[in-house]
């Protein structure tokens, strides 16, 4: 695999990571477009510091949101988003490049987060075993049409608190796959990876998911005045 | 002849939108003639584009604080000098 040549790591007593913020750091004066993922990747292998924070300010948000959906609170969302910043920065060596950046962070933020949900004495539910629920036929309860632009009847606000209420009354295995694909549009086979599933179990989970979220959403968002209508 | 329960069966490749060209077509015939599976397939397909509409709301500013303290004493356990002001707040 060849890349473009990649500038060496500046020393890093030159660096101070409020510079990123700036991305004067990070940046040829002369070129304002953003450094290419690939180059950070590498600058912060070779202990570049401001490198690596930089990566860590592209992503916390989609690992902070990753994580949240999964553990369902913000105290433990923030331990995942923490141990996974650290352990993908002692662990850098290990990147070998085959995979985006994002797939291999997002992989260990799933993890992290998963093994949270376990740790929990009360929650004795998780599970992404390939048995669980996979092979039944989908099912539909409520039909009703939609507004056209439904969520322009709320404040993002708002909309954020039925999106997520949504989410969260899933199952782990459904919104798990739920979040990586839909949510962070990683691909079926990325999802499957992450999660070592195969990639029937991946679509499967990920119908259901859909439809149930389908389901509650038109609770909120149906037409006025449209009755719900059974399905057989 | 595609049934509703053929068309659920089929709705997550048709959504997106990797079902074969010949399947492609039964779909889209069964949801002309079928206002059920037209409103399930629309409105989960506007299900997804509601979530993907939405942007991931900034990190707190101390989460974003602590997380860069703790990358910071990282890096020094790892022998790796930086000067980090932001961690100091």
């Amino acid at each position: 695999m060849h890349h473009p040549p990649v500038r060496p790591p500046r020393p890093m007593l030159a660096l101070k990571l409020d510079e990123r913020m700036a991305g004067s750091s990070i940046k040829d004066d002369a070129d304002p477009a953003p450094v290419e993922e690939f180059v950070l990747v590498e600058q912060a292998r070779g202990g570049d510091l401001a490198a690596f924070s930089e990566l860590v300010r592209r992503y916390e948000r989609r690992v902070y949101r990753t994580a949240r959906h999964i553990v369902q609170n913000d105290e433990d969302a923030e331990d995942v988003l923490q141990e996974a910043m650290l352990k993908a920065f002692e662990h850098l060596d290990s990147f070998q490049g085959h995979s985006k950046f994002y797939t291999w962070l997002v992989r260990i933020a799933v993890n992290e987060s998963l093994m949270k949900l376990r740790k929990r004495k009360s929650d004795r539910s998780v599970s992404l075993d390939e048995s669980i629920e996979t092979d039944e036929e989908p099912i539909v309860r409520e039909i009703a049409v939609w507004d056209d632009n439904p969520e322009q009847r709320y404040s993002q606000t708002e909309l954020r608190e039925i999106l997520d209420k949504a989410i969260d009354s899933l199952k782990p295995i459904f919104r798990t796959v739920f979040i990586l694909r839909d949510v962070e549009e990683l691909s079926t086979e990325e999802t499957a990876e992450i999660l070592g599933l195969s990639i029937a179990a991946v679509k499967s989970r990920l119908l259901r998911a859909r439809l149930q979220l389908r389901e509650r959403l038109t609770r909120t968002f149906k037409r006025k005045g449209d009755q719900i209508l059974g399905y057989v | 002849m595609v049934t509703c329960k053929d068309f659920l069966r089929e709705l997550g490749e048709y959504l997106d939108e990797t079902t074969d060209p010949a399947t492609r077509a039964d779909l889209e015939r069964h949801i002309t003639e079928c206002p059920n599976c037209w409103v399930i397939f629309d409105t989960c397909k506007k299900t997804i584009q509601v979530y993907k509409g939405m942007d991931p709301q900034p990190l707190p500013d101390p989460v974003h604080n602590r997380l860069m303290r703790a990358l910071e004493q990282k890096a020094q356990q790892r022998g790796v000098k930086a000067d980090c002001p932001e961690a100091q707040a």
